[in-house]
């Protein structure tokens, strides 16, 4: 019919243009975003008159309104010609040391300080992608480090470090220590539980079984309760483990029930074509999973992993329940004393909780988007 | 290594057939794939297995590396009865060299160590000496360039020709391929194609599941038509493609050859 246009040569290539001016820019992406439609402009109203509902107050008492410097309680109290008074940031300023290291003796504080930077060199070692040599990382995380933690914690009298005992700990030490013990010993721990529970051993994936679904069943204060008051009953008075011990090993068992889950849904990411393409090279079970199967499982879950170490990070404030002193526990005792007894004094402590508490789990977050997003623009091909 | 190989029997390692299926049935939970599959393959010898999808195909070749067992009767692959004993799997997989439909390289590795992982960690290979004779199969199958990229920069052609070279690297005696083109983008099947059609050449034994007839004709000594779970009919290509025997024979080649 149209025999004109039936057949087609292009004589010149069309050149890559740029988008229309209305669909780029802070305009477009304004129009595309926030008023897209009659909900989304609504819902755009909603957050706008949220934030002014919540930040202008808390900006006023965090910061505008804050006290910044005192000696005692009467640096805090409302007075005639100030009668609004927010944040008594002299009390935190003061009590510091005790939110950081608890009863840690003073003298000896030098010590959290080394372990607070040893473990921090770990953390930026493992995670940071512009250092090499990761296996050496990985070693000095999971071997050295916690090693070396022990030493300079506990104390080693032959190299003239005096014992300190755990219950003169607390504070960000004890969360620190408590949150690092669980997520240190839960990944191993949770990696062995994932291929126990898909072992094609039934006993193996049995024991796995019930330990995973058991503990999982089981709230987190039950197991600490369990650790510190029925574990004593089993095992010999002699060997009676000390108190903050039998908490870690509390949590490490719990956090590694939630890892092996976490880990077991990378390994069912891991597609089966690459299962057996290692089988047919001839490798063996273990060189298959630590070669292959585990290093792609592994990469893909980081964010999840991460994750359950937020939620693990939040709940070491449990630990407060079994006696010991984590950081929001030494808010609770310093908040009461009577030097620094104000209206403002309890808000003030844990709005500092709470800054501290959100700024850990915020960077753990950050670090577990980025993860995500270098591995969607990573090309995952090849099954 | 060799006490392994006791189903040997003293017979002179030529005259053993590089893979022999004797009276094999697989069921797949009630449902009987393969029947009464027998089959033989000389050593050097090429066999290019064809039918429909669902014929069983790729299930018997998997059965030959022991990607998938098999309930009744033997596969006895280089003089190795294979069984249930997970060291003779090893021993039978590091001789067989596969390659797959979808290449199933190792994404977080590179092309380079994709090569040479097996020959290291199951040959024991000094590293050095495993990537000169990793270099030696890319520069075979012309992409020598290509070794420190990782697999997903590299087109599906180039990716199936380093999973080609990677089962080469083991020095397998017998090469098993499961339908390796059927995955790619037209323009590259022909470079897949002429690497295989080289290493057929190089007197490799090779068992070839696939769609391509052409290939088939140019490099098969022998070709093996299944159909439901059974081999219906084998016959040398010239015989197979102008006189088929079998009804069902004829119809699948009126369907594919115009």
């Amino acid at each position: 019919m149209a025999s004109a246009n039936s057949s087609f040569v292009r004589t010149e290539a069309i050149p890559a243009m740029p988008p229309p001016r209305s669909e780029s820019g802070w305009l477009g992406w304004l129009r595309g975003n926030l008023l897209s439609s009659p909900i989304n402009i609504a819902l755009t109203l909603a957050s706008l008159w949220l934030l002014y509902l919540v930040v202008p107050p808390l900006v006023s008492f965090l910061l505008l309104d804050a006290i910044w410097t005192g000696q005692n309680r009467d640096a805090c109290l409302a007075t005639a010609d100030r009668p609004h008074v927010g944040a008594c940031w002299p009390f935190v300023w003061e009590r510091i040391n005790f939110f950081v290291y608890g009863f840690y003796p003073a003298n000896q504080r030098w010590r959290v300080d080394l372990f607070f930077v040893a473990l921090g060199i770990g953390v930026v070692w493992l995670l940071s992608r512009h250092i090499p040599y990761k296996k050496l990382g990985a070693i000095y995380f999971f071997i050295v480090m916690p090693i070396i933690s022990m030493i300079l914690l506990v104390g080693f009298p032959p190299l003239g470090l005096r014992y300190v005992e755990t219950a003169l700990w607390g504070g960000v030490l004890v969360t620190v220590v408590v949150s690092a013990v669980g997520i240190v010993f839960s990944l191993p721990l949770g990696i062995i539980l994932a291929l126990g529970r898909r072992s094609k051993m039934p006993a193996v994936r049995l024991l796995s079984l019930i330990f995973i679904e058991f503990v999982r069943g089981v709230p987190l204060i039950t197991v600490l309760f369990m650790a510190s008051v029925m574990l004593p009953l089993f095992v010999p008075e002699s060997w009676s483990p000390d108190k903050l011990l039998r908490a870690l090993i509390g949590v490490a068992l719990f956090a590694a029930a939630y890892m092996a889950e976490v880990v077991r849904a990378g390994l069912q990411g891991v597609p089966r074509g690459q299962y057996e393409g290692a089988e047919a090279l001839g490798l063996g079970y273990w060189k298959m999973m630590g070669l292959i199967i585990l290093p792609q499982a592994l990469r893909i879950t980081i964010p999840n992993i991460v994750n359950s170490n937020i939620a693990l990070f939040k709940d070491t404030t449990l630990v407060f329940i079994v006696g010991i002193f984590d950081f929001l526990r030494t808010i609770e005792v310093a908040r009461i004393d009577p030097k620094w007894a104000t209206p403002v004094t309890s808000t003030t402590g844990y709005a500092f909780a709470a800054i501290f508490y959100f700024t850990c789990c915020w960077m753990m977050s950050r670090y577990a988007r980025g993860v995500e997003r270098r591995l969607v623009t990573r090309h995952r091909r090849g099954r | 290594m060799n006490g392994i190989n006791e189903d040997r029997k003293g017979t002179c390692e030529s005259m053993t057939p590089a893979v022999e299926i004797d009276g094999m049935h697989k069921w797949f939970g009630d449902f009987h794939v393969l029947r009464d599959i027998n089959l033989t393959v000389a050593r050097g010898e090429r066999v290019v297995v064809c039918g429909p999808s669902g014929s069983g195909k790729s299930t018997m070749i998997r059965c030959i590396n022991r990607l998938e067992d098999y309930q009744q009767g033997r596969v006895i692959v280089d003089g190795v009865l294979l069984t249930d004993d997970l060291k003779r799997i090893d021993t039978v997989r590091r001789d067989v060299g596969m390659v797959f439909q979808h290449f199933n390289l190792f994404p977080h590795l590179t092309v380079m160590e994709n090569l040479t992982l097996a020959p290291i960690w199951v040959r024991k290979t000094p590293k050095k000496e495993a990537e000169a004779i990793a270099r030696q199969y890319l520069e075979r199958v012309r992409i020598p360039e290509q070794a420190d990229k990782y697999p997903a920069q590299l087109s599906g052609g180039q990716q199936q020709r380093v999973a080609i070279a990677r089962a080469l690297c083991m020095s397998p005696k017998i090469m098993l391929f499961d339908e390796p083109t059927s995955a790619l983008d037209p323009e590259m099947v022909k470079e897949v194609l002429d690497t295989m059609v080289e290493l057929a050449e190089s007197g490799m034994t090779m068992l070839v599941v696939t769609h391509e007839m052409g290939f088939a004709r140019q490099i098969a000594d022998r070709m093996v038509f299944m159909d439901d779970g059974q081999i219906v009919e084998i016959a040398p290509p010239a015989d197979f493609f102008a006189h088929p025997r079998h009804e069902r024979t004829k119809l699948f080649l009126s369907q594919i050859l115009k």
